[in-house]
């Protein structure tokens, strides 16, 4: 992970980035749920060894946020499992 | 248990020290326990320890699947402190330094524990307010913390020369916080588990869990190991980083999350440094151990993560401040680093509590956790025994998340 591939500007220096955590599921309406959902919805992150999809922002780059499969453990970023 | 002192080194000496007892019993896996506690690191042996003492039971085996004392009670950079935010959190960290204080003696096993105070390197406004903040409230709980002008805080730390008026960064105050210290972290795993051995407890290394038996009300049962199934009502859950591995496949929703925190040493030294110094502003720490290495923590690497080494930039930064302020370190060779898996709740405070599901405890999120072991051990070893909380941990109880009612804590070094 020396290196992150950003999608604008292609390979550069991890330094650059900002790790924005695990992608988020799209807001819901809070209204519309149960307080335990709400609850989950807040809280709870994934946090697993292995594959995950997390944002990252190219802060001292061109400034875009995007997102990237990295395995936990190794650090190696990975194909979209649709790709793998 | 062979007592250790000056006396038993002595007679030991004449025989060559062929007779030392092993200090702690290799037993077979047994069927049934009272209490099964998953990870022997410093919360769960700790927390056999005083299941014993405190309230005599002692049909309890730790169960660890690497070596005892492998985790991150041996990876750790040793601080122990009070200066915490809240009037939740201070009165717990204040027992646990107390305990600390008169542990070596009650185990009898040297933890080398030196109450050096810890003195906070402090560059920014921002920064300043807060740990005044942090100063007034401790004052509420008994804990010291006092501000240093910056010629005080020069005087005390003589190698600390950079951070003049014309760096990017010039120091503008310290804090001290007399209390704060430090301890060898391999012998206060190996003292609380040879004292819990002593009144009964089974330890056993090379055991890994694997999952839990449940029975009809979908309590606890039992858990299931690498070396088979062993029967149980209440197991406690101290594995450190690696909580959630063992709890999502229950269908618990825990709010951890797992990172990567790292540290490294240099080549030993004459003294130089007598204190723990923090830098909040920078992002470092560093302390000189006994045998003369500096001990230098430095941030979290980017992201969720369960690999336990340091990734080089965090390693770059971390020198680079180290430097920036320690000009003098420049041509000191650094010898090992290493880092640690932690779990870290959404609040940032530890979760000591029972879980929905009968018979299933939980101590995590111990971020800066060393220095909880005494009163972590302390507080789940009553939650165990008589299934109600003690009152200083009522507050780290799971159902805080419910009613989102956080105990919001910051750390005061790196997050
Ligand atoms: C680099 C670094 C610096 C730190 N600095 C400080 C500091 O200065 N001050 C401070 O107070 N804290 C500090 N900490 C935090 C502190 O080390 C931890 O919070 C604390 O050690 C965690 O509790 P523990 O000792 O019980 O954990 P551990 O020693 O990690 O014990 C957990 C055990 O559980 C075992 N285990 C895991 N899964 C299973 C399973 N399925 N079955 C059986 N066993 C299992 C593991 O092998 C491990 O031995 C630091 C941590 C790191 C990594
Ligand atoms: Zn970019």
């Amino acid at each position: 992970m020396l290196l992150i591939p950003c999608p604008w500007c292609g390979a550069r220096d991890e330094k650059e980035f900002e790790n924005g955590g695990p992608a988020r599921v799209p807001r819901p309406d809070p209204t519309a749920m149960t307080d335990e959902a709400w609850v989950d919805y807040l809280l709870i992150r994934p946090s697993h060894p292995g594959a995950l999809r997390e944002r990252w922002w190219h802060v001292h780059g061109c400034g875009q946020w995007f997102e990237l499969w990295r395995d936990t453990v190794t650090h190696d970023f990975l194909d979209a499992p649709d790709e793998r | 248990m062979q007592r250790y002192s000056l006396f038993s080194l002595a007679r030991n000496a004449l025989t060559g020290h062929r007779d030392w007892q092993a200090v702690w019993r290799s037993p077979p896996l047994g069927k049934r326990y009272d209490v099964v506690i998953v990870g022997a690191g410093g919360h769960g042996l700790a927390t056999a320890y005083y299941l014993a003492r405190n309230h005599d039971i002692t049909r309890v085996a730790v169960l660890e699947r690497g070596w005892l004392g492998g985790g991150n009670v041996a990876r750790n950079t040793v601080t122990i402190r009070s200066n915490y935010l809240r009037d939740e959190s201070i009165p717990f960290y204040v027992k646990s330094v107390s305990l600390y204080r008169d542990l070596s003696r009650e185990l009898n096993f040297n933890l080398m524990f030196s109450q050096r105070s810890m003195i906070d390197v402090v560059q920014t406004y921002p920064r300043l307010r807060d740990i005044k903040r942090r100063m007034l409230n401790m004052d509420l709980h008994g804990a010291s913390y006092e501000v240093l002008d910056v010629d005080e805080l020069r005087r005390r730390i003589p190698a600390l020369t950079g951070g003049g008026p014309r760096s990017r960064l010039p120091i503008i105050a310290g804090m001290a916080h007399r209390n704060a210290g430090v301890a060898r972290h391999d012998a206060v795993a190996w003292g609380y588990a040879r004292a819990a051995d002593a009144r009964g407890i089974e330890l056993h290394q090379h055991t890994e869990v694997t999952g839990f038996e449940r029975g009809g009300r979908g309590e606890i049962t039992g858990v299931q190991t690498s070396r088979g199934t062993v029967q149980t009502n209440k197991v406690a859950i101290c594995v450190s980083g690696h909580t959630r591995t063992l709890t999502d496949g229950l269908g618990l929703r825990l709010p951890l999350q797992s990172f990567n925190l790292t540290a490294f040493v240099s080549e030993p030294v004459k003294p130089l440094i007598d204190v723990v110094v923090n830098m909040p502003d920078s992002h470092c720490y560093l302390s000189q151990s006994d045998k003369g290495e500096l001990v230098i923590g430095g941030g979290v690497d980017p992201g969720i993560s369960f690999r336990r080494g340091i990734k080089e930039g965090v390693f770059e930064d971390t020198v680079t401040a180290v430097l920036e302020m320690f000009p003098a370190l420049q041509r000191l060779k650094l010898l090992r680093q290493w880092g640690g898996t932690l779990d870290t709740a959404s609040d940032s405070s530890p979760i000591v509590s029972r879980t929905d599901i009968p018979g299933l405890y939980v101590s995590a999120g111990w971020w800066g956790g060393f220095k909880a072991i005494p009163a972590g051990g302390l507080t789940l070893a009553h939650l165990i025994a008589n299934d109600a909380p003690h009152p200083l941990i009522e507050p780290f109880s799971l159902n805080r998340f419910r009613s989102l009612d956080f105990v919001l804590e910051t750390g005061t070094t790196a997050r």
